[in-house]
């Protein structure tokens, strides 16, 4: 009858995310054209030399990967978090733990052969990164103190603790610069193509994520999760206990984020320094967010930044343009999608041409694509 | 009452056509009201009656037709244009500003100026609520009221504006009778003065006792208008294209009254907003195979009692058990686990509308759905068929929960709940905002399972639900119980006169 037919069918939103996405990349190149030209440069070539050239040869294929790596933990941290409803924006602070504590492990297995030592800096990271995460998730279920601000200023007191090591106890004893000893050559991540800087943590990043992806969209922790995320007090009605799916989500992700520290000091540095992420955890941000929260989004725009930097870089030495360019298009591109995420997201909620809202009649709204699992 | 023969309706919808996709909501719908009349658009949920009415307050947007105000058409593109034209809409969802006080909510929809002038704005809150006869704090935060006052706000708020048309939708699905007598008589005296109003309902009795003109909308189309003193039997037929059967408990309960409750609760106290107890030495018994009726106006301690019986609350004094288990402060696992079944009164809320009917039927036991660590697809997808087949649910099992109508929202909850055989079953306005159909198929089902042996405790504000199912009733008033009477003797002034505080003392 017809009434089943109404009831069981309501209008797809006209923005599918990647459509979204990819309108967003469009307008983004169109805003960062004015910065272009100031610059001196073709826009158009420009966006060649950004998005297309890196995939042009091997070398700078291979660098775009090595750009993905510690994104790639990070965007997955990130996007773990958020899916669960939890603002987790302190990924910074728990990769730079995590890379304290493979510099400690790294430094002190000297002796020890590989498979012993990066299972154990593999472990040292999570675990550190994992409890960098605690004292915020903890005040936030005990206590409802919002973890947006609790996360995001644990970031620079995890910056102050790595500065206070590199010019206190473990600055270099050999050339004195505030850097730690280098690891063990045994807590190196082996390169995986040879004379390349890509190497075993690439391959680490990717496990993570489809094991993420697994866990969540597969198991029945993960179902709960989503649920704690889309409606938190549905999900405590249905008996799920919200705090340690909370807890649990914020454990991980730190987890995650302190293996993005890891892979950086044993794969790029093999030392801990200063310097050693250029705002990876906030970049996870933007990743988990072109991503749309999903793992497959993730890969796809932690790739796509990846592509950016390394030709950013390229386009500053052939354009003679500032590679800065390239962090101002990633910051447009983040604005511009979550404004059009917000406006999808507003059209629908906004009654006007939107249809009443869904659940008190047959008609409704255009569906916001949450919960999409990749 | 009627307008003057020969002059322009005051508003008059031409051929309103609105599709959302492959939807038709509204199929060329003609509309009018004129002054001094309430008009009344009849029709089940989904019939469009609201999108009709969307549409002339400008929250929607027709595909086809026009909109006229006393005879001329104007261009309506939101809600300011209709304000501007004189129409007023007082939309089933509220548009309430939770963190402010009453007065500061009413004082928003008509500032002017810089300057807000808030002692001026409670003035008027105090005045507007005792011109229209209804009862609201002004002082009181919006957060803090429950649903069914925020309700009244909003029909203070938009009588409060100077519109010539009002429109309500649905307006007395949360009031009681004497609350909706007061509306009534406020509606007719400003009748008097030659507003008109559009009042859209689903409710047969309202209809006839405010209405001069009756309009019915099936499934997008304009059935017909009839005179508002047309027989309740032939408004159904017209509605639903079939006549209205009555759904009410079998005579001779099968209760035996002297059996010992399963339902315990005892001296029950539960903390309110403002340092008040909203609930306050409460006792009470449901025994196996009766329905226990709470009636009460909204906001007098049935939210927090039947959030404590949900599991979502700890209440600060007292005690709750099932049989011969203490649940005092249960949580819903533990509920679940003693085979309470709960629906309250928010539905959207007690489900996870972005995810699948099929989930949310299971949600409560994930556990069960569990095939070698991961979920079991084919299990719940079966297990979702057999519930949609059994509850009439008309929905695939792949829908998000969001998507659906109200009454199939209300079926999967009722599915998840009675799939699993409670033996206690606490229900909190089971069929607000259904329509005839579903609400006639959540009380035989709720009589089902009175039949079936559970102890049922149904909270409503409907007392024609309330006599038609409960064996017993009591009436919440101010977080205590007030009266308490079998239904057989209950007697209808007597309920209203309690339900509004003006009872004998407990």
């Amino acid at each position: 009858m017809r009434l089943s037919s109404i009831s069981t069918r309501y209008p797809v939103s006209p923005w599918s995310t990647p459509a979204l996405v990819l309108f967003a990349i469009a307008i983004t190149f169109v805003i960062t054209a004015g910065p272009i030209l100031l610059a001196g440069a073709n826009p158009i070539a420009a966006y060649a030399e950004f998005v297309v050239i890196p995939l042009t040869s091997q070398f700078t294929l291979l660098e775009v990967l090595v750009s993905a790596t510690p994104i790639l933990f990070t965007g997955a941290a990130v996007a773990i978090a958020f899916r669960a409803g939890y603002w987790n924006i302190g990924a910074e602070g728990q990769l730079l733990l995590g890379a304290i504590a493979a510099a400690g492990v790294g430094t002190t297995v000297g002796d020890l052969p590989g498979i012993v030592a990066l299972p154990a800096m593999l472990l040292g990271g999570a675990i550190a990164g994992a409890a960098w995460a605690l004292l915020p998730a903890l005040l936030r279920v005990r206590f409802g103190i919002d973890e947006v601000v609790t996360t995001l200023l644990l970031n620079p007191v995890a910056l102050l603790l790595v500065n206070g090591l590199l010019h206190g106890p473990w600055r270099d004893p050999v050339t004195g610069f505030p850097e730690s000893p280098r690891i063990a050559a045994s807590a190196e991540f082996p390169a995986l193509i040879d004379r390349s800087r890509l190497h075993l943590g690439f391959v680490i990043a990717l496990v993570v994520i489809a094991t993420a992806w697994y866990v969540i969209a597969r198991t029945p922790a993960g179902l709960r999760l989503r649920a704690a995320g889309l409606s938190p007090h549905g999900a405590r009605f249905a008996g799920i206990n919200v705090s340690r799916t909370l807890i649990v989500a914020a454990l991980a992700s730190g987890a995650i984020a302190g293996l993005a520290g890891v892979s950086e000091v044993a794969g790029i540095q093999h030392r801990l320094t200063s310097g050693l992420s250029p705002g990876y955890g906030y970049t996870g941000i933007v990743v988990a967010t072109l991503g749309t929260l999903t793992m497959g989004g993730v890969v796809l725009a932690a790739l796509f930044l990846g592509d950016l930097t390394v030709g950013a870089s390229t386009a500053a030495r052939s354009l003679g343009i500032p590679s800065q360019l390239g962090a101002v298009v990633q910051g447009v591109l983040l604005l511009t999608v979550v404004a059009l995420l917000t406006l999808r997201r507003g059209n629908s909620s906004r009654p006007v041409d939107a249809g009443p809202p869904a659940g008190e009649s047959a008609e409704h709204e255009p569906a916001p694509t949450e919960g999409a699992v990749t | 009452m009627a307008g003057v023969p020969g002059s322009a309706p005051a508003l008059e919808l031409r051929g309103i056509t609105k599709r959302f996709g492959d939807l038709v909501a509204n199929r060329s719908v003609d509309f009018d009201v004129v002054g001094g009349e309430v008009h009344a658009l009849l029709g089940e949920n989904g019939a469009g009656k609201t999108t009709v009415m969307r549409i002339a307050y400008g929250l929607t947007h027709p595909d086809a037709g026009s909109v006229l105000v006393e005879g001329h058409e104007v261009a309506i593109r939101s809600p300011r244009d209709a304000i501007a034209a004189g129409i007023g809409m007082v939309t089933q969802h509220f548009s309430l500003v939770g963190p402010m006080s009453v007065a500061e909510n009413l004082a928003l929809g008509r500032a002017s100026g810089l300057r807000l002038d808030l002692d001026a704005a409670r003035r008027r809150a105090v005045h507007a609520a005792e011109r229209f006869g209804i009862r609201v704090d002004p002082d009181a935060r919006v957060a803090d009221l429950s649903v069914g006052e925020q309700q009244r706000v909003e029909i203070l708020k938009a009588l409060a504006r100077d519109c010539r048309i009002l429109i309500l939708d649905e307006p007395t699905a949360v009031l009681v009778p004497a609350e909706i007598e007061a509306l009534f008589a406020t509606l007719r005296s400003l009748l008097e003065e030659g507003l008109s109003v559009v009042f859209i309902s689903h409710k047969l009795g309202e209809v006839r006792a405010i209405s001069n003109r009756v309009s019915v909308l099936r499934q997008g189309q304009m059935i017909g208008t009839v005179a508002g003193s047309t027989d309740e039997r032939e408004l159904a037929r017209m509605m639903v294209g079939r006549p209205m059967l009555g759904v009410e408990r079998s005579a001779g309960a099968p209760a035996p009254s002297e059996a010992e409750p399963v339902l315990r609760i005892r001296d029950l106290r539960v903390d309110g907003a403002h340092g008040r107890p909203s609930v306050e030495d409460v006792s009470l018994g449901v025994r196996g195979g009766e329905i226990l009726g709470v009636a009460g106006v909204s906001g007098n301690g049935q939210t927090e009692l039947m959030a404590v019986l949900s599991g979502m609350r700890r209440p600060v004094a007292g005690t709750v058990s099932v049989g011969d288990l203490d649940l005092t402060g249960a949580d819903p696992r533990q509920m679940t686990a003693a085979r309470v079944g709960r629906i309250p009164e928010d539905r959207h809320a007690s489900l996870i509308p972005d995810l699948s009917v099929a989930y949310n039927l299971v949600m409560e036991r994930l556990d069960d759905f569990r095939h070698s660590g991961r979920i079991d697809e084919r299990a719940i997808r079966a297990h979702a068929d057999e519930l949609i087949a059994r509850f009439d649910i008309r929905a695939s099992p792949d829908d998000r929960v969001a998507a659906l109508s109200g009454g199939n929202i209300q079926k999967v909850l009722l599915a998840r709940v009675l799939s699993r055989d409670p033996r206690v079953l606490v229900v909190s306005q089971p069929t607000r905002g259904l329509d005839v159909g579903a609400t006639e198929y959540v009380r035989s089902q709720l009589l089902a399972r009175r039949a079936d042996g559970a102890a049922v405790l149904l909270v409503s504000e409907d007392l024609d639900e309330l006599l038609a199912l409960a064996d017993r009733l009591i009436v919440l008033y101010e977080g205590r119980i007030v009266g308490e009477m079998s239904a057989q003797e209950a007697d209808r002034e007597q309920l209203g006169m309690l339900m509004a505080g003006r009872g004998r003392n407990p």
